[in-house]
């Protein structure tokens, strides 16, 4: 996967840019049953990289269903959950360099914990005690936008300032097939492409946005779309995560050689309801819900890997480590606070600004109705 | 000193901010090759180049939300928005994206970004580039909202809207882009806050911002030669509003009547109201009274001067105010 160009070469296997004669489809190199297709054949598996995937995968599965449940005990409000759509997530973040800046969406929990995040700084907005619960600077992981697909231009700005500070730095932003029909994110292709940025954006087709089926938001596929607008793009198997790996380092090198801003999108599914709050049975059927159970992204890499080799307390090692975060994220939770309202009044400006005497204002009222008055 | 328009003014404001400072970016539809509509950033792309001043494809939203991304990156985007009544586009990026930011980051995350906006009628323009749309944006918590009405303040609010580390929606009066005054380039920035005290008075108080300050000055000075002493306050700020000033200018008169171009239901003059009523209630002999368009959409151009607030107007505002409580002498 060295090779910049869309040719084939001699040096190694052809890029994956390339559509896949065998599937007429997105790319895969291994298929739903853990069997590597002719294209993932053609380039040998890196089994140390594959392993951090699958763990990391595995880690945020079981920080996933902890959310679950603690939002069905009362401890969160709400939780949008990830389950199913580890490896499009995994996959591509483990793609990325340490200085290359993410603006996520608001369902990247996975590729937040591999970016660092801890379970308290994911959880501080679904519990209510903040909008936005970590530094954006910190990891180059900027916080959540419920604006849907607002995040597309401030990536995109974000992008031309790299482009301006001569910095070798790519910035991801992820979106969905929903978002993909805002006008900020076709305003974020455009001005990607005609400003030629070092951009990339990850779309997870995850087939639904809240009830709305993709059928009902296009009838040209996002990455078909997004080539119309002058970005260089790749369809991928979202639930293969060596695919969307192998991928998303192709496109990253393509941006990072100053080729221009790519896409890619991922054919993944949302296990979960669209939030805990959403009942999926309403606008899915079992049936439909099963087929993608059997392309489950973590059991896929398992036989891969266990083809290779890995040995079953491998397995039981990371199942443990899952189990731990799990046990660490009720705690971290549970240990969240809500902030005190008067701190928030000297955050809104950075300038002296009058709203500061409306704290005092607040503080004396509060004392007031706390001392019986 | 030297003797300017006022857009040429906030041309110098931009010019003077890049060369201080080349994290000072300048982005909006035909700003660079053109120098703008209104010919404000005339001249800017020559001097730094197209890296510093950006023509940008033809999308509010964009224009706002990369200047946002940009931002983030360090740098202090400078945004034009071609009239007033395209600003619609980028609602959801200033009042969610831009205002918000910092208050969601705890502190964390600073917007240093200011995006002007020509404004206001009275220039015979086909619909949506007559708007005077500032109440949107003052009634969001995260904005400043400053309003300019001569060449010497246009400079000085400029660069001081520039030097915030806040966002700012700077508003300009196209009408007065070609009123001339003095200027001295100079001269500190203006404080971003404070309201300008432009004439005293003894019985009846103006306050104005951007085109209708000129207005009130002449509704002023017509008044003087009917012996009524009226002060006229430009408020510059509109959020936050220098309450203080207000007050203190109030309570010396005991009237006041708001004048501006916005139509005047939830319009500024009714902030302005509540807040001077509260301030100085016992010190009121009339209660504040507003001049500004009817709520009307924006009329047709021919008709324009009859539905924003003109010279007789004010002085009929004025005499009412003086009048008020006694009977009519036609009654
Ligand atoms: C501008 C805007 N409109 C509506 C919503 C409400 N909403 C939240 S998520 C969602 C569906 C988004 O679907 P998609 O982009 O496919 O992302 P997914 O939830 O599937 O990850 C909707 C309609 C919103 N957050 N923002
Ligand atoms: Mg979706």
């Amino acid at each position: 996967m060295s090779t910049t160009t869309d040719r084939p070469s001699a040096a190694g296997p052809a890029p994956l840019r390339v559509q896949d004669p065998e599937l007429q489809g997105p790319i895969r190199l291994v298929d739903a049953d853990g069997r590597l297709t002719r294209r993932g054949r053609e380039r040998p598996v890196d089994v140390d990289k594959a392993c951090w995937l699958y763990r990391d995968m595995v880690l945020s599965r079981f920080l996933d269903r902890e959310a679950v449940a603690l939002q069905r005990q009362g401890e969160l409000a709400l939780w949008l959950q990830s389950e199913g759509q580890e490896a499009a997530q995994v996959g591509s973040v483990h793609a990325l360099a340490a200085q290359d800046h993410i603006f996520p969406s608001y369902r990247e929990h996975a590729v937040g914990l591999v970016r660092g995040l801890s379970p308290a700084e994911l959880l501080s907005q679904w519990r209510g005690v903040a909008h936005a619960g970590w530094d954006p600077f910190e990891r180059r992981y900027h916080f959540y936008s419920l604006v849907l697909g607002t995040q597309t231009l401030h990536a995109a700005g974000y992008a031309l300032g790299c482009k301006l500070d001569g910095e070798d730095a790519v910035t991801v932003v992820y979106f969905g097939d929903g978002a993909a029909s805002q006008g900020d994110v076709n305003e974020a292709f455009n001005w990607a492409a005609t400003m030629s940025l070092p951009i990339l954006f990850i779309c997870q087709n995850n087939q639904w946005a809240i009830s709305t089926p993709t059928t009902k938001q296009f009838s040209t596929p996002i990455h078909t779309r997004a080539a119309g607008f002058g970005l260089r793009t790749w369809w991928v198997d979202g639930n293969d995560a060596l695919a969307v790996h192998a991928v998303t380092s192709e496109a990253v090198e393509t941006i990072r050689a100053g080729r221009g801003p790519a896409l890619i999108e991922a054919e993944t599914y949302r296990v979960g309801g669209h939030s805990t709050s959403d009942d999926p049975n309403r606008y899915r059927t079992d049936e439909e819900l099963e087929s993608w159970r059997r392309r489950d992204p973590i059991a896929r890499l398992r036989v891969v890997l266990e083809g290779l080799g890995v040995a079953p307390p491998w397995f039981e090692e990371v199942e443990e480590d899952g189990r731990a975060l799990a046990v660490r994220t009720r705690q971290e939770c549970q240990a969240l606070h809500a902030p005190d309202l008067a701190d928030l009044f000297s955050e809104v400006y950075a300038d002296p600004h009058p709203v500061l005497q409306e704290r005092a204002a607040y503080e004396a009222f509060a004392a007031m109705v706390e001392g019986g008055v | 000193m030297v003797h300017l328009p006022l857009g040429k003014a906030l041309n110098f404001a931009m010019q003077r901010a890049m060369r201080d400072d080349d994290r000072v970016v300048v982005l909006g539809e035909d700003v660079g090759t053109l120098g703008g509509v209104f010919r404000v950033t005339d001249g800017l792309s020559v001097e730094f180049g197209p890296n510093r001043v950006f023509d940008t494809p033809l999308a509010e939203s964009g224009i706002v939300g990369t200047a946002i991304g940009l931002a983030l990156r360090g740098y202090r985007p400078v945004c034009e928005i071609q009239f007033d009544g395209f600003v619609y586009p980028a609602f959801d990026q200033i009042v969610s994206q831009l205002a918000k930011m910092r208050a969601r980051s705890r502190g964390r995350v600073s917007l240093p970004v200011v995006i002007r906006i020509p404004a206001g009628g009275g220039i015979g323009a086909v619909e949506h580039h007559s708007e005077s749309n500032e109440a949107y944006f003052a009634h969001t918590a995260g904005l400043r909202v400053v309003s300019c009405a001569t060449a010497q303040d246009g400079y000085r609010l400029l660069r001081a809207a520039i030097a915030s580390d806040d966002p700012v929606i700077f508003f300009e009066p196209k009408r007065r882009y070609w009123d001339k005054g003095e200027v001295d380039l100079d001269a500190s920035p203006a404080s971003l806050d404070r309201a300008l005290v432009l004439r005293k008075g003894r019985d009846c108080t103006l306050i104005a911002h951007g085109p209708t300050v000129k207005l009130a000055l002449a509704a002023a000075e017509a008044a003087n030669e009917d012996g009524v002493l009226v002060g006229v306050v430009d408020l510059r700020s509109i959020s936050p509003l220098d309450v203080e000033t207000l007050r203190r200018c109030v309570a010396e008169t005991g009237r006041a009547v708001v004048v501006h171009e916005a139509s005047t239901f939830l319009g500024i003059g009714a902030e302005v109201a509540a807040a001077v009523t509260e301030g100085c209630f016992f010190a009121l002999k009339a209660p504040v009274l507003r001049v500004g368009a009817y709520n009307l959409p924006y009329p047709p151009a021919k008709v324009e001067e009859e539905f924003l607030p003109d010279v007789d107007r004010v002085l009929v505002a004025i005499d009412r105010s003086l009048n008020f409580g006694r009977t009519p002498a036609h009654a």
